[in-house]
Formats: structure tokens, sequence, C-alpha cells
């Protein structure tokens, strides 16, 4: 457990320059996200988002900087140290990352069964507790990724992330693909969970319903850089000219006047 | 400090059933006490939870907590929670609201009757893949017919690409595996005619057998390895990427764009690799009988002249576009069947080269009573 008092740091990313080969894709990039707070992460296409969110989660190395979560400087060795990090985060790919030969049940399990070494009755009722939570029927423990629909398979593949009920949820475009009902039920789970277990949830999105309504902070990536950081009333008062395309566009008031603000 | 273990103490107070849980209810150390809990049967009375020293939850402890509770109820009991803080109750709730009856595990079925089964199974399924195959075979005819009448419409860039791959790639491996077995042939072939002082008769074991059936049969199992299988994986790939149903959506037929440029390469270049692998057949036939016996090449060439009649070669190659469209058919066929997941790849990889392999061999076979039949 942590010691309350000055505010926590859940990612901690300084200076960071991530490149393949020539191609500089962030160069001296800050970012700072608190515990317990979701964080939506937003951008042009080709500005690196999802390679940001690979590289926190040691996927790329970066080429200079540093990048730690929870107190601790990520890696991509393979070490003790490193694995009882990845433990405390879930990930959810864009298209799910199912493995494909495997029930969404026993991609639920395998989680469990490795890092936690569940067994028996216990193992089978967790798995198809993390099936309803993200909101799938029951019958769907049993089938194959191939056999679910795109919407399905991201639900699977969040109950997946969330095997292990992880202190840091990663989302890669969560709500791309799901209808409107799915894709707000999907943020209420988000919010719920954030609320019972202290979730912090670095997402990236472009639904702008999910970044008005669950998004605590958002950060907008431009030049290779975190450009903007604020709740969305900064935004919203931005003059950068993507921000304010963005966030003043006609989808942008269109969610603005949902939400009510 | 947090305790790091889950601990749970009942007691009886009165004649209430009192359970105690403190420490970490944690996904991680739940395995420990999780049996300790379900042994727990307090029968029809009031019974309470007192989670007040519990430090930490999450949903895997908020379910076996409420799943305790759920259970005790439909025993008859009346279950209270007790010390319960506002997150637990979000957690727990957000856990109940999900109303499943504890599940079991499915059961395993009787193993007789599992491959009873799916030996029913298995059946069904070569008698439609059989039908489909045939079906296949013709949507292939239709657009050999569409391209005879219309040679426009052939993908010659394709077709010479697949040519390359297939046929020109493949001439080393074929090329070296026919030329050991000729020098196999006949140094086997050699030791047991010199018993009889029939060495000379070694020109003809290793002419017709090359000739007639080895250098053609094991260049049609080379191939049906090599381009067999790496059509269906590349078929295959491109079905599992939606990139057929694209193609389809675009108005472009997957026949006439994959199949076919694949199958005209294979049946224009295995003959060809057919003949490459005769050649050195006889070369390394012709290399061991003058190294072992002493016959001279020119002595090879002349009882060579009179060991072959003029079909002896084409009974061989005749065969060759047969087999190439064979392996093709399956191959593409195969890829066509992948569905959905990475692993249908890998299961109908294999299965193309073991039908095309098993097809090759069972087609020679049927070639060799023909030619029986019609004496030659």
């Amino acid at each position: 457990m942590t010691v309350a008092g000055a505010r926590d740091l859940a990612i901690h990313i300084k200076g960071l320059r991530t490149q393949f080969g020539e191609q500089v894709i962030h160069d001296g990039l800050d970012l700072d996200v608190e515990k317990g707070e979701i964080l939506g992460v937003v951008g042009g296409s080709g500005t690196g988002k999802s390679v940001l969110l690979r590289t926190i989660i040691g996927l790329n190395r970066p080429a200079a900087g540093t990048v730690e979560v929870l107190g601790q400087e990520v890696s991509d060795e393979r070490s003790e140290r490193q694995r009882s990090l990845e433990r405390r985060w879930g990930v959810l790919f864009q298209d799910g990352a199912l493995f494909s030969s495997l029930t969404v049940a026993e991609n639920i399990q395998v989680p469990l069964k490795e890092h936690v070494k569940l067994k028996g009755a216990l193992l089978h009722e967790i798995a198809a507790l993390k099936v309803r939570m993200v909101g799938l029927p029951p019958e769907a423990g049993a089938k194959y990724p191939s056999e679910l629909s795109g919407g399905m398979r991201k639900r699977a593949g969040l109950a997946r992330a969330l095997a292990l009920d992880p202190e840091i949820l990663f989302l890669d475009e969560p709500t791309a693909g799901l209808d409107p009902i799915g894709a707000a039920a999907f943020d209420q789970l988000i919010l719920d969970l954030q609320a019972a277990l202290g979730l912090t949830v670095f997402m990236v999105t472009h639904d702008l319903d999910s970044l008005h309504t669950i998004c605590d902070r958002i950060a907008v990536l431009a030049d290779r850089k975190v450009k903007l950081i604020g709740p969305m009333e900064v935004m919203l008062q931005s003059e950068h000219p993507w921000v304010r395309e963005y966030f003043h566009g006609p989808r942008a008031r269109a969610a603005l006047a949902a939400t009510g603000s | 400090m947090t305790a790091t273990q889950a601990w749970l103490e009942p007691r009886e107070e009165g004649d209430a059933f009192v359970l105690a849980l403190g420490g970490a209810w944690g996904v991680d150390n739940l395995a420990a006490i999780d049996n300790d809990l379900r042994r727990l049967h307090p029968g029809k009375r009031r019974c309470s939870i007192d989670i007040t020293e519990v430090s930490r939850l999450d949903t895997a402890g908020a379910w076996a907590i409420w799943r305790t509770r759920q259970n005790w109820e439909s025993d008859g009991a009346t279950v209270e929670l007790v010390g319960v803080t506002d997150d637990h109750q979000v957690l727990l709730d957000a856990v109940g609201k999900q109303h499943m009856e504890a599940q079991r595990p499915p059961r395993a079925p009787n193993a007789f009757i599992e491959m009873v089964v799916h030996l029913g199974e298995v059946t069904v399924d070569i008698a439609k893949e059989a039908a489909d195959l045939l079906a296949f075979l013709g949507q292939i005819t239709v657009a050999l017919g569409r391209h005879a009448l219309n040679p426009g419409r052939l993908r010659a860039k394709s077709l010479v690409f697949h040519m390359q791959e297939a046929g020109l790639n493949a001439i080393p491996i074929v090329g070296l595996m026919s030329f050991l077995i000729g020098i196999v042939l006949a140094f086997q072939g050699a030791s047991q005619l010199q018993r009889f002082g029939a060495e000379v008769f070694v020109v003809n074991l290793v002419a017709i057998s090359v000739l007639r059936e080895i250098g053609v049969l094991m260049t049609a199992i080379i191939v049906a390895g090599r381009s067999g299988s790496a059509f269906t994986a590349q078929i295959g790939s491109m079905k599992v990427n939606e990139e057929i149903d694209a193609m389809r959506a675009l108005g472009l037929d997957p026949i006439e764009v994959l199949v076919l440029p694949r199958l005209l390469a294979l049946v224009i270049t295995l003959p060809l690799l057919a003949f490459v692998a005769d050649l050195l057949g006889l070369l390394g036939g012709g290399l061991m009988a003058w190294i072992v016996l002493g016959i001279s090449p020119g002595t090879f060439i002349e009882r060579l002249n009179d060991a072959i009649g003029q079909w002896t070669f084409w009974v061989g190659i005749i065969k060759a576009p047969v087999f190439a469209f064979t392996i093709a058919m399956i191959g593409c066929y195969e890829g066509l069947q992948v569905g959905g997941s990475a692993e249908s790849v890998g299961q109908r990889t294999t299965r193309a080269v073991v039908e095309a392999i098993f097809l090759v061999i069972m087609i020679d076979a049927v070639f060799s009573i023909f030619y029986q039949l019609v004496g030659i």
C-alpha cells in the first residue's frame, strides 16, 4: 500500500524519445498520470498515441528518457521485477488480441493460472464473473474469438485485462467499433471499476463522448510532445488550431450538448 | 501495514453464526482460503459475515463473499453483512449485479462416447470435403473455360511470379534429390545384379525406374511439400485478414485472381521440373555405374538406347501436369477453407500437404493400371 500525502504518480515519463530508424515519433515528451485518474490521450493520426502506450508497457524500447510505472522503471527485459510490474497492469489492445486457439474463458484464465495459480472451481467462477462483468452473455465464455463479433472480442479482451484486478488499465481505443449503447455501457463500466478499485486508466481514444463523460484529464499529442494536458475546460479554451478543431468541430459540439456541460 | 494474507474466523454467538473475515481479500491469496470458505455450512439460522477487518478487497474477493452469502441463503439462512464500507459496497454491487449462480466447470464426457462421436464427425467431414472439392473443381473448370475464351483475362504477372517461385526456385532441391536417388538405385541394383553376372542391366533398371516413376513422383512430392503448402498458407493468411472477402466485395473473383495463376504456374513448371529430375537421375545412375561397375559413359548411352522405348520418357512426363493440377487444387482449396484463426492456417497447411501427397500416389497407381491395360 502507498503512503498517503503527496500526490502519487501512477505513470511518470520524462524526456521520452522514441524513433523507428530515421523517423522520430516522440522527442522530449513528459507526462505524469496520477493514481486514480482517467486520462484520455488524443492526437491526429500518426502522432504516436499507440506507440506511447506500447512504450509505457515496455513493448518498445525508448531511444532516450525514462518511463516509470508505479514507481518502477519499465524495461523490456524479462526480469522478475518486470513480471511483477506487468501483473499490476492490464492492457486492452485495439482488436482485443485474444489468443485464437483458446476460448474466451480460457483467455481470461491465462493470467489467473500464470500469475496467481488459481485452480478448480474458483478459476472457472472468476473467469465467468469477468465475462459477465464486461457485459458478455455467459455462453460467450465457451466460444472461440473467431466466433465473436468485433465488439464482443473487445469486451472479452477487457475481461482478460481485468482478470487480475490491475491497478492501471491501458486501453487502446476501447469504444471504437462499439455501438453507442455498448460504448456508453463500456464507459460506465470503467467508471464503476475506477470507483470501486481506485483504478488508474490510460486510454487512447477518439470517442468524444468518452472524453466528456469519463476522462478526468485529457492529453493532446502533437509535434512529438504532449502539447496540452488538463480537464475538458482547458481543452475548450485552448487556442491551438488542432485542439480547437478537435473540440469545437460539429461532432464535438453534439457530444458537448449531449453531456450538457 | 496491511496484512498480506486473507483469513477467516467462524464463531458461534448465541444461536447465531458469525463469520469474521480479514486481511487482503484479493485474487492473489484467495486460492489459499477458498476451500475453507466453501466448507462452511451454517444451516437454517441467523448468520452474519463481518468484513470490518478486510483491508483490501477486489472483485475476486467480493465474488467469494457474495457467493458465500448466496449459498447460505439458498440453504435457508438469513445472512447479514457487517462492516461494509462504501468502497466495498460498490464492489459487492458490481459483482452481485451479475446474478450468477455459482458455475461448475463443464464435466468431461465419457471417453468412449467422445470417440464414437469423433469418428462420426470425421466421417461426415470427409464426405463433405469430397463434395466440396468436387464443387471447387467445377469452379476451376468454369474459370478455365472463361480464360480459354478470353485469354486476355489471364494475370500474366502473377503467373510468371508463381512459375519462378514454384518452378525455377525448386530446381536445385529437385535436381539434387533426383541425382542422389539415381546414385542409390544404381548402387543397390549393381550389388544385386552382379550376383547373376547381369550388372549391365543396371542401366535398364535406372533408366526405366527413373523415367517412368521415380523422377516425376519424387518431384511431385517435393513440390507438394514446397509449393502446395505455400499456396495454402498464403491464401489462408489472406482469408484470416479478410482480404478474400474484400476481393469479392470489389468484384474480383478469388478463383481467377489467386487460384488460376498458381494452378497454371504449377501445371506448366512441374513437367519441366520432372524433366530436370529425369536428367539428373540418369546422370547419378550413370556416374555410379561407371564408378562401381566400370560401365563407361559410351556404353551407358548405348545401353540406354536399347533399354528405353519411345514411350518410356512420355509415360512419366504425361503424369506431371495431372499431379501439378492436383497439388495446386488441394493447396488452394485448403487455403480457402481456412476459418478465422491463425491456428486454422497451420492445420489446413498440414492437411494440404498430406492430402496432396496421398492423392499424387493414388493417381500414380491409377496411371500404372491404365498403362498396363493399354500395354505401354
